[in-house]
């Protein structure tokens, strides 16, 4: 006995065993990231005022991803229409620009995330901020203890700007960006005045702490890195699985085509998936 | 009992499998085979089943003798956790350790897979007239996921610092600040496991939606299928959660992000160097709304594997098979909105309480449901007292106990009293030790015949049973009265930190009386003794591979539904033709019927 409905539909549920694969494991991922989300209202809910951050992120690369994403759900309904009509190598240059999208939204996605571990806060002795891009850094030889008295984790204390590997103690940082008062001034730049930026050369022995704004940075950062991490390695899947059967798996296109459009379809549900949950994180995470 | 259609159903299987000769790799090891899948995890898990009773072997012993070197193993436990386990005596540490990965190893690598997927893959398929499951392939990855989470947990032992030892609900940020990776490979592997359950999930609801055999409605499938059915929604949907939450507690131990850390931890007087701003709370609404439903997942399977035992040892139909339908619905719905229950005394506030309570009280009403029908099905049956209907039966009132004490922690009053004593761990073991395991070894027993076309050894069974249903209850009844008493759980010394002390003024004892911390000492050689009865199975168990007494037919219970109706043990593809369904599943006796039972696959 061989398995029924692999690539004809059941009579009575009308669908083929794959796409009740799909449509079950959508389910579940619809908790993974529902459970995300919901950590995120309970951790902005339960934050103090003014230790939200807003405006953090670079909102036109942003919006240039979501519409990245919008245009690669739409290529890929058209590629599997293609099939339908039996005309292959049409789907295979409009699949190509699906590929291409989440390529192009994954290279975007990873200039954000460069640009946030460059951003830096510093926080004075005196009880100041200073919040901007790290541009230099003058060493000291000193041994590890001092270096962890400044409260630092993350990547570029002990590293050159340009990422050389010096394990000696910092005499002094340059920020370029702005001096605050407070945390909630950083945090809602709205609320606060408009401030200059420019260059801050900071002495080691006034900073009191200084990190980027990695994923330890606050329980944002860590959110938004956790949401779109998770969010990428989604699209990296996806885009596997359908650059899979856009290339290699292609032969069966030949060999048994139905099997091929269903597989093209299941995909590109799963990639509908993909670019829903990017619907839901761009404004949570860049605009509200 | 139709001996041609039977002839016909062997001649068929020897030419299909003839056609597809698989090496041994791919045909035991790599098999996409649902009953190999099956027998798999059932053996993995049964394994781990041993593995997490040992650790509570050595924990009850300190528990008794606190302080005394471990016999046998405690050279062995130096020689492993140096410091921690140092003459052989079993530390705090140790003891946190041992307890959190018996916690952990017993629900999520043994009773789980062993209910879910070992049972779950080799007989639904079966039970519903399909060739294997719907996506063999997935159904594999999912094991190697398992078993590669296993291993993970497994390893974690022998790193430095030893495995977690936060607990098996793991709550931040003691889980996130215990010094030892062993926190950071029991998440991998939690991720790992998750990820394989959602995969055998799919599958189980795919196939039980797609394929059903002809004839095989919703309101035909044995009712063990629909308990995986459900089982397989609760996994899909709660397990995620845990995932999600297992990624943040990941993140707040590898890039020291705050997500279950709060503003201004201070551990041992230092401050911690941590953001802050996270929520411990949020862990725990994470872990239990998973964990709550979990603990359905522990449970339906051993109620389903009963459900068929009892039908066809009472030669009876069940009594009130759509009740048993709805109630196992109810059960999976409600399971998701009651989480909070474990958390009555976190602060929440009344008004969440009562929400949470209510909704407690009405996921029993289904509970008792089912056990009631199950009871009344034994009513007026001709009953045949085999050991897995011993089992079988014995699961009715143990699950009973475990139930009703548990309205206790359902209601918060009482609870705030009851809460993380020695009484929550007697109440939760009725229900996963004589409750969940009884029902899962009726299950070997019953379905043993099947697989291997041998029975295990009847006497030998008995003795199991008798012996483990006895050692079981001396093993966890003195628990409620320590825990009524005030003994609190996940104590390394046994209750001595609060021994009873003389109040001066009044001449009371204040704290634990020698006598509740004496009760120390029987359970634990109860536990020694419940040990050394399951020798007597594992010995069955193995023995009757080779040397049980053979089946003479491929029905050897005279059951109705179709797991019956293949050649034995079935071939890969199970069925030399796809069967049709006629009839419901438990046609038992019926009136004029040429036989005491009617298989769902005989024309009407
Ligand atoms: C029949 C043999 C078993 C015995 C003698 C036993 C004994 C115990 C004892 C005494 C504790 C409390 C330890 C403490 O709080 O200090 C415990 C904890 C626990 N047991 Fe068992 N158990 C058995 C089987 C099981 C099974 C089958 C399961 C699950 C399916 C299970 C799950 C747990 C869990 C989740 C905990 C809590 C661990 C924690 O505190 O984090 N046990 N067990
Ligand atoms: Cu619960």
């Amino acid at each position: 006995m061989d398995i029924p409905y692999t690539v004809h539909p059941r009579a009575d549920t009308g669908l083929y065993n794959a796409k009740v694969g799909i449509w079950l494991f959508l389910a579940s991922e619809v908790m993974l990231f529902g459970a995300l989300f919901s950590s995120y209202i309970l951790l902005r809910v339960g934050a103090p005022d003014g230790t939200w951050p807003h405006s953090v992120l670079n909102i036109p690369l942003g919006t240039l991803n979501t519409i990245v994403l919008i245009s690669s759900s739409i290529t890929v309904v058209l590629a599997w229409a293609s099939l339908k009509l039996n005309n292959f190598a049409r789907y295979r240059v409009i699949q190509s620009i699906t590929l291409l999208c989440s390529l192009i939204f994954l290279v975007i996605k990873s200039f954000e995330y460069r640009d946030k571990f460059a951003h830096y806060q510093v926080v004075q002795k005196d009880g100041k901020y200073v919040d901007g891009h790290l541009t230099g850094s003058v060493y000291l030889d000193a041994d590890k203890k001092t270096r962890e008295e400044h409260g630092f984790r993350g990547l570029s204390f002990t590293e050159g700007p340009k990422g050389a590997q010096k394990k000696f103690t910092l005499e002094s940082v340059t920020v370029n960006g702005f001096e605050a008062k407070s945390l909630a001034e950083i945090n809602n730049p709205k609320v606060g005045v408009h401030h200059e930026h420019k260059d801050f050369k900071i002495a080691a022995a006034q900073i009191k702490k200084i990190g980027n704004y990695g994923p330890w940075h606050n329980t944002y950062m860590a959110i938004y890195f956790t949401l779109t991490g998770l969010h990428a390695l989604h699209v990296i899947g996806g885009a596997l699985v359908i650059g899979y059967i856009w290339g290699p798996g292609a032969a069966m296109w030949k060999t048994d085509p139905e099997r091929y459009i269903n597989r093209v379809e299941v995909s590109g549900l799963f990639w509908h998936f993909v670019d829903l949950v990017w619907i839901f994180l761009f404004p949570v995470l860049y605009l509200l | 009992m139709q001996p041609t259609a039977k002839e016909a159903h062997h001649g068929d299987a020897h030419a299909h499998a003839h056609h597809e000769e698989l090496g041994f790799w791919r045909k035991y090891i790599f098999s996409t085979d649902h009953k190999i899948i099956g027998i798999q995890y059932g053996i993995t898990s049964l394994a781990f089943l041993f593995f997490g009773f040992c650790l509570m072997m050595a924990m009850r012993w300190q528990l008794a003798k606190p302080g005394t070197p471990i016999p046998l193993i405690g050279g062995m436990l130096q020689s492993i956790f140096k410091d921690m386990a140092s003459g052989g005596i079993m530390s705090a540490d140790l003891y946190n350790m041992f307890g959190a990965m018996h916690g952990t190893i017993m629900v999520f690598l043994a009773v789980v897979p062993l209910g879910f997927a070992a049972f779950g893959n080799y007989v639904v398929p079966l039970m519903i007239g399909a060739p294997d499951m719907t996506f063999p392939r997935v159904n594999m990855a999912s094991y190697w996921v398992f078993f590669l989470g296993c291993l993970v947990m497994f390893v974690s032992f022998f790193v430095p610092g030893g495995a977690a030892q936060g607990g098996w609900t793991s709550y931040s940020p003691l889980a996130t600040l215990v010094p030892t990776d062993g926190q950071t490979y029991w998440l991998i592997g939690m991720v790992l496991l998750i990820t394989s359950s959602l995969l055998g999930a799919v599958n189980f609801v795919a196939t039980i939606i797609q394929l059903r055999a002809p004839g095989m409605t919703w309101m035909r499938l044995p009712w063990f299928v629909w308990v995986q059915f459900v089982t397989a929604f609760i996994l899909l949907l709660a397990f995620p959660p845990l995932e999600a939450a297992g990624v943040m507690q990941l993140m707040d131990k590898v890039f020291h992000t705050s997500f279950f850390l709060p503003s201004g931890l201070v551990v041992s007087g230092t401050p911690v160097d941590v953001s802050g701003g996270g929520s411990p709370l949020l862990w725990q609404h994470l872990f239990w709304f998973l964990g709550h439903p979990e603990v359905y997942v522990l449970i339906l399977p051993a109620m389903g594997i009963v459900c068929e035992i009892i039908a066809a040892n009472t030669r009876k139909p069940i009594w009130g098979y759509k009740s048993l339908v709805y109630s196992a619905l109810a059960v999976g719905f409600i399971s998701f909105i009651v989480w909070a229950h474990h958390m009555y005394v976190t602060g929440m506030g009344t008004k969440i309480s009562t929400f949470f309570q209510t909704t407690t009280m009405i996921i029993s009403i289904p509970s008792v449901i089912i056990l009631t029908c199950l009871f009344m099905s034994l009513w007026g049956g001709s009953i045949r007292f085999n050991t897995p209907m011993l089992f079988a039966l014995a699961f009715l009132p143990m699950f009973g106990i475990g139930g009703l004490t548990g309205l206790p922690l359902g209601f918060n009053f009482s609870d705030i009293a009851l809460h993380d004593s020695y009484y929550v761990i007697a109440h939760f073991h009725y229900v996963v030790a004589p409750g969940s395991i009884f029902g899962l070894l009726a299950g070997v027993y019953y379905w043993y015949p099947k697989a291997t076309g041998r029975f295990m050894s009847e006497t030998w069974g008995k003795v199991h049973f008798w012996l483990s249903l006895l050692f079981m209850n001396l093993i966890f009844q003195p628990m409620f009265a320590q825990g009524l008493a005030g003994m609190s759980r996940r104590m390394y010394d046994g209750g001595a930190t609060y021994a009873g002390v003389l109040d001066p003024a009044t001449g009371d004892v204040v704290g634990l009386t020698k006598q509740m911390i004496g009760l120390n000492t029987p359970i634990t050689h109860a536990a020694i003794a419940l040990g050394a009865v399951q020798l007597i199975f594992i010995i069955n168990f193995f023995w009757s591979i080779r040397n049980g007494e053979k089946v003479k037919t491929d029905n050897p219970w005279n059951a109705t539904t179709l797991e019956w109706q293949t050649p034995t043990p079935p071939p890969h593809g199970n069925f030399a033709s796809e069967p049709t369904v006629y009839r419901g599943p438990y046609e038992y006796s019926v009136p004029g019927a040429a036989t005491d039972f009617t298989p769902q696959n005989q024309p009407k």
